[in-house]
């Protein structure tokens, strides 16, 4: 039906093809995902949190030490925020493809295809950096008796609110973003 | 013929993914070492941590669902339901993964901010195992992401090869 919507008429003009309700629905998960994946990358990335101890008392003076807890001393943090920078470059650049390169693109069978190739592919790298994430902060609330690894979030609570808040709203854009997967994938077929 | 060899094909990839994600759930749940400190002898786990925890439930999920794939006669309408619980089965793997190397990065070379000190020293064999199951996944990881992309070639048809 696409294919023939983008005949070009006897005096030169060219059909654009009709917007559909789901390619609506499309743009709208895909702003949402969008917002949500770009909260979580930068509410990660600026997540930082100072705290001074007292360590022990000279005399009469107290020695205390000042610790920082910032995001990129955690491997798996730095991921997470590479991946849904990646995730919210990929909704954006999909939103423009939509917007603006619908009548650019010969094949549009191709851009269906490399859409939603792009969208799974997307798909996985966020769920794997939201799964890094969230045990690493499991680790830090709980800690590791076995491996004598204490927790952390009793006493930066703040680092770990933040950081709790950046990878909830990775999920939801993960969610958002497996939907807007099956709709493309269900668009790949119905054009077929 | 051709569709022989393709089905064939199909199915020597599907075992060896099952193969690779049973071993992987395998080595990482018999992965345990028991080793003293100071007099005191404490016993390393894979079910100490829920990341490996998770990478077994996981490995064990993509074992049973890749068993059962096996059996799918060729000319089933449940195909189109296997590229998207290949989809899904993907995403669980590549989560899994990534959640056991980031504790794993961690027991290997600790985390001197949060003053974790790393128990591979201590426990090298339970180490190697685990990234032994590790190497495992990732090569299940791989030949599910070829699959995946041999179904949607076969079954989408998305570059419109052939001509009807």
């Amino acid at each position: 039906m696409a294919r023939e919507n983008a005949q070009k008429l006897e005096d030169g003009t060219e059909l654009v093809p009709v917007r559909k309700p789901m390619d609506w629905t499309i743009v709208v998960l895909r702003v949402v995902a969008f917002l949500a994946t770009v909260s979580a990358t930068v509410v990660m990335a600026i997540n930082k949190e100072t705290k001074s101890i007292v360590v022990a008392t000279v005399g009469t003076t107290p020695l205390s030490v000042t610790l920082t807890a910032k995001f990129h001393h955690t491997p798996a943090n730095v991921y997470f925020v590479i991946a849904n920078g990646f995730a919210s470059f990929h909704n954006l650049f999909m939103m423009a493809v939509h917007f603006f390169g619908d009548h650019t693109f010969k094949d549009k069978g191709l851009q269906l295809v490399i859409v939603a190739i792009l969208d799974m592919t997307n798909v996985a790298l966020l769920s794997s950096g939201d799964g890094a994430a969230t045990f690493m902060a499991q680790l830090g609330k709980k800690g590791n008796s076995h491996a004598r690894w204490n927790k952390i979030c009793d006493k930066f609570e703040k680092f770990c609110d933040h950081a709790g808040g950046a990878i909830i709203a990775s999920y939801i854009g993960l969610l958002l973003l497996l939907v807007i997967t099956v709709l493309s994938i269900v668009k790949l077929l119905k054009r077929n | 013929m051709a569709k022989i060899t393709k089905r064939l094909c199909t199915l020597v990839l599907r075992l060896m993914a099952v193969g690779a994600t049973l071993l992987a759930a395998i080595v990482m749940a018999t992965s345990h070492q028991r080793t003293s400190i100071f007099g005191i002898s404490f016993e390393v786990k894979y079910n100490h941590t829920p990341a490996f925890q998770y990478f077994v439930i996981a490995n064990a999920i993509a074992t049973v669902y890749g068993f059962l794939v096996i059996f799918l006669p060729s000319k089933s309408q449940l195909w189109r339901l296997v590229v998207a619980l290949d989809v899904v089965i993907t995403i669980l793997l590549s989560s899994s993964i990534s959640a056991a190397l980031a504790i794993g990065t961690l027991g290997k070379n600790g985390n001197s901010y949060a003053g974790w000190l790393p128990i591979c020293g201590q426990v090298p064999k339970y180490c190697d195992r685990v990234k032994g199951a590790l190497i495992s996944s990732f090569v299940g990881l791989i030949i599910y992401v070829l699959l995946l992309l041999y179904a949607i070639h076969s079954v989408l048809d998305p570059l419109l090869l052939q001509k009807t």
